[in-house]
């Protein structure tokens, strides 16, 4: 099946989304993905962040689709052509979504443990603009308590429903889903009770935002003062394949390992997450590799270790895109301005 | 020319004895047993009933979208969540003549092969809901319903499910999940309920109305139906009469009559209540396009404005608005556009689902603006804020209540700008009580 994609052409299987498709492309195609996460099933659609304009449905019926439509739903045709970064609607939409998805959100980035991993910054800062227009209070939630490992703050949390989709489909029950309307819409427990469950910290993993965190890290350190490692243990409930967060000596965090696109490849349970954390209870693979892009890699490694799962063309065009201080010197702008003469 | 509303003020309609003798039931007799299904789809097909609920969906073409798989139940279900604001012509009808929601139900279940359907109320309606019991007990009784009925071999149970409060549950696919006993969030589509409706089955949704009409339809043929109206608005509609005009209420019309004649004539709405003018009129139900007293009469071209699906929606947004589900809110000179829109958006805000970001965050964000201009602390920005709010919450959204919070703000802003520009110029008069801009040379003006 042929689709189309910002004017690259590829071809995929029946049944793959056009998200699907452009992450196969790549991170410059790929459009972002605040409440999709595909370990979930039945999760995206929500945040509307991924709208993306089909100028031709399909081969046989090459009408254009009358709206914008869900990249992370919408199947692809064969003969599909899909414009993502080149449409200006779409561009113009998604910086609408920003501003929505900002709205409420306290923006207390300084003091939030998800600070320098938080997909809302992502989002924010590739398609979002610098001022607001907006002169409202703020919406507000009382505090939940959500037991002794996971901290609730309703006020940043942005309802992808990722959370409730993990609950549903990694633990054997799901005890807190989404109470009221509209924005006052919140993620509560039903009549106060804790989470308690083997895997229920899985639901730290998948928030996109600070709004669940890990109350055994919390406000122990900035995401980039610390150092991931990869590392596995001999775990009787789930895989042990885990990312643990060094600052110096001291195991100040343990986190599922995530992919490229900030999903985990392997959910993990409760004793790996809160209860292992010296470095004698797990066996050490070696450093985790860490975008160039993201504020943790900075000081730690050399060159950026990601090998693209693309063609080698494409990713020379991309690395023409990434906007690396690090891979510019005096000495080549100098050169550049000799050519140009 | 009347078809649900005909014998409405008879006394005991709501019994079936009573019915039954004002024609009750012989669409029932004649579908199940001289038609085959397909033979009542084609006429309800021919009649070209549309939609009653809001969009004006062709209700026979529905119908032949339904997926019928081997061995897998298939189910109607009746919306009768009505909570539109400016909307309450289900009610009056389910009220006063539950029978003829009952006898539409029974022969759109057969034409649909439905062995279980469902009415969903909503849940302010409780006295309704115990008249559509006690009469759905009655049809059981006299055999229209339950098993076999009347010797054919047909199966049909209906239930009566209550909704909890909520405007979004008259969404199709919300309606669906409340039914389910879920949280009425809308589903994403596709797929569509044609395919994976109540229980994951094939599913019809149906407004009050449009089923109420096929019974109709059924004893004097799709033909005469298509008779009554203009062009592609066939038959009658009901249309819930509200504001300052002198008779208001639920009034059965032709399609095809004028607006100025619905407006103006005895026979409906009577005019405008004494020594006032026309200013606006929102013409069906709070989430479609408000217009002026000049362009609701006349359409761009001049020509004089039709109760119709086609004539109402001439011009586009520009300068028509749409016949939706037939809420006619009606506004006279001392009415503050202003104030108006501010109702609208709140209600909005407080009914959005909260699922999807545009109509979450823009719904409460249009609602406090819109607060703000009306307590005299607009921003002159605001307005064009307003309109780009709206802009990207229509089209971007899960389900149509997003468009349907965008489309009256930014109508009323498109229409009367000069008001919203009155409350952000002149905050202290705009907040005295019953201040109204008076637009100079308007035809409403004093």
């Amino acid at each position: 099946m042929k689709v189309t994609i910002d004017n690259i052409t590829l071809e995929v299987e029946q049944g793959t989304t056009i998200m699907q498709a452009a992450r196969q492309i790549g991170p410059e195609i790929a459009p972002p993905a605040m409440c999709y996460y595909e370990p979930l099933k039945a999760s995206g659609g929500k945040c509307r962040g991924c709208l993306v304009k089909v100028t031709a449905g399909s081969e046989k019926d090459p009408r254009p689709m009358p709206k914008l439509v869900p990249a992370c739903l919408t199947q692809v045709q064969d003969g599909m052509i899909v414009e993502n970064t080149i449409n200006e609607e779409v561009l113009e939409t998604r910086r609408g979504i920003v501003e929505f998805l900002l709205l409420n959100h306290p923006l207390d980035c300084p003091v939030c443990d998800q600070a320098g991993e938080c997909h809302l910054q992502d989002f924010s800062f590739e398609h979002g603009v610098s001022n607001t227009r907006t002169a409202e209070e703020r919406n507000t939630f009382e505090p939940t308590d959500l037991g002794p490992n996971i901290q609730l703050h309703m006020n940043r949390c942005i309802l992808c429903y990722r959370c409730v989709y993990t609950a549903d489909q990694i633990t054997d029950g799901r005890v807190h889903g989404v109470m009221n309307r509209g924005d006052h819409a919140e993620i509560s427990t039903y009549i106060g009770k804790a989470i308690d469950n083997d895997f229920s910290g899985n639901i730290i993993d998948v928030c996109p935002v600070g709004a669940l965190t890990d109350k055994t890290y919390r406000f122990k350190s900035r995401v980039w003062f610390s150092k991931p490692v990869e590392a596995h243990c001999d775990c009787e409930k789930c895989s042990g394949q885990v990312t643990l967060w060094y600052k110096g000596d001291e195991v100040i965090r343990v986190t599922g390992r995530k992919n490229q696109w900030g999903e985990v490849k392997e959910f993990i349970c409760n004793t790996c997450r809160f209860d292992r954390k010296k470095t004698a209870e797990w066996t050490i693979d070696g450093p985790t590799q860490i975008s160039r892009h993201s504020v943790i890699s900075a000081n730690k490694y050399g060159a950026n270790l990601i090998q693209p799962t693309f063609p080698i063309s494409q990713a020379a065009r991309d690395y023409k895109l990434i906007n690396d201080d690090r891979d510019r010197s005096f000495l080549t702008d100098q050169i550049k301005l000799e050519a140009k003469k | 020319m009347k078809i649900l509303t005909e014998h409405i003020d008879v006394p005991g309609i709501e019994t079936i004895d009573v019915f039954c003798k004002h024609g009750g039931y012989q669409a029932v007799e004649k579908a199940i047993k001289k038609m085959t299904p397909d033979e009542v789809t084609e006429e309800v097909k021919k009649s070209g009933l549309r939609g009653r609920g809001g969009a004006g969906f062709p209700v026979g073409m529905k119908w032949s979208f339904l997926a019928k798989p081997e061995g897998i139940p298939r189910y109607l279900v009746c919306n009768a969540d009505e909570s539109e604001p400016g909307t309450f012509k289900d009610h009056y009808l389910m009220w006063k003549s539950p029978h003829t929601l009952i006898e539409g139900m029974i022969v759109s279940s057969f034409a649909l092969g439905a062995n279980t359907s469902y009415i969903y109320v909503r849940g302010e309606l409780m006295y309704v809901i115990h008249i559509l019991e006690k009469a759905i007990q009655e049809a059981y009784d006299k055999g229209y319903l339950g098993k076999n009925i009347l010797g054919s071999g047909y199966d049909l149970d209906l239930y009566v499910q209550p909704g909890g409060g909520a405007y979004i549950c008259g969404e199709e696919t919300a309606l669906l999940e409340s039914l389910e006993g879920k949280r009425g969030n809308p589903r994403i589509k596709p797929p569509f309920p044609a395919v994976k409706g109540v229980w994951q089955c094939p599913t019809v949704v149906n407004n009050v109305e449009s089923i109420a009409a096929t019974s109709w339809i059924i004893n004097h043929g799709g033909d005469a139906y298509a008779a009554i109206g203009v062009g592609r608005s066939t038959g009658t509609k009901l249309i819930s009469a509200s504001g300052h005009i002198r008779k208001s209420g639920v009034y059965e019309i032709p399609l095809g009559i004028t607006v100025e004649d619905f407006i103006y004539s005895d026979e409906w709405c009577g005019g405008i209540r004494d020594g006032h003018k026309l200013k606006a009129v929102v013409a069906g139900g709070s989430s479609v396009p408000i217009l002026s007293a000049e362009m609701i009469l006349n359409t761009a071209d001049g020509e004089k404005r039709l109760m119709t699906y086609e004539s109402l929606s001439d011009g586009g947004f520009a300068t028509g608005t749409m016949l939706g589900s037939g809420g006619f809110i009606v506004m006279d000179e001392t009415t503050c556009i202003v104030h108006n829109t501010l109702t609208f958006a709140r209600f909005y805000h407080h009914e959005s689902c909260g699922q999807c970001s545009p109509c979450r965050e823009g719904t409460g964000w249009m609602d406090k603006v819109i607060y703000r201009i009306e307590h005299g602390k607009g921003r002159k920005e605001d307005i064009d804020l307003l309109v780009d709010v709206a802009k990207k919450i229509e089209g971007n959204t899960i389900c149509p209540l997003g468009d349907a919070a965008a489309w009256p703000v930014a109508a009323a802003i498109r229409h009367f700008r000069d008001e919203f520009e009155w409350h952000i110029e002149h905050p202290e008069l705009a907040i005295q009580p019953g201040a109204v801009y008076m637009r100079p040379g308007a035809s409403w003006a004093q």
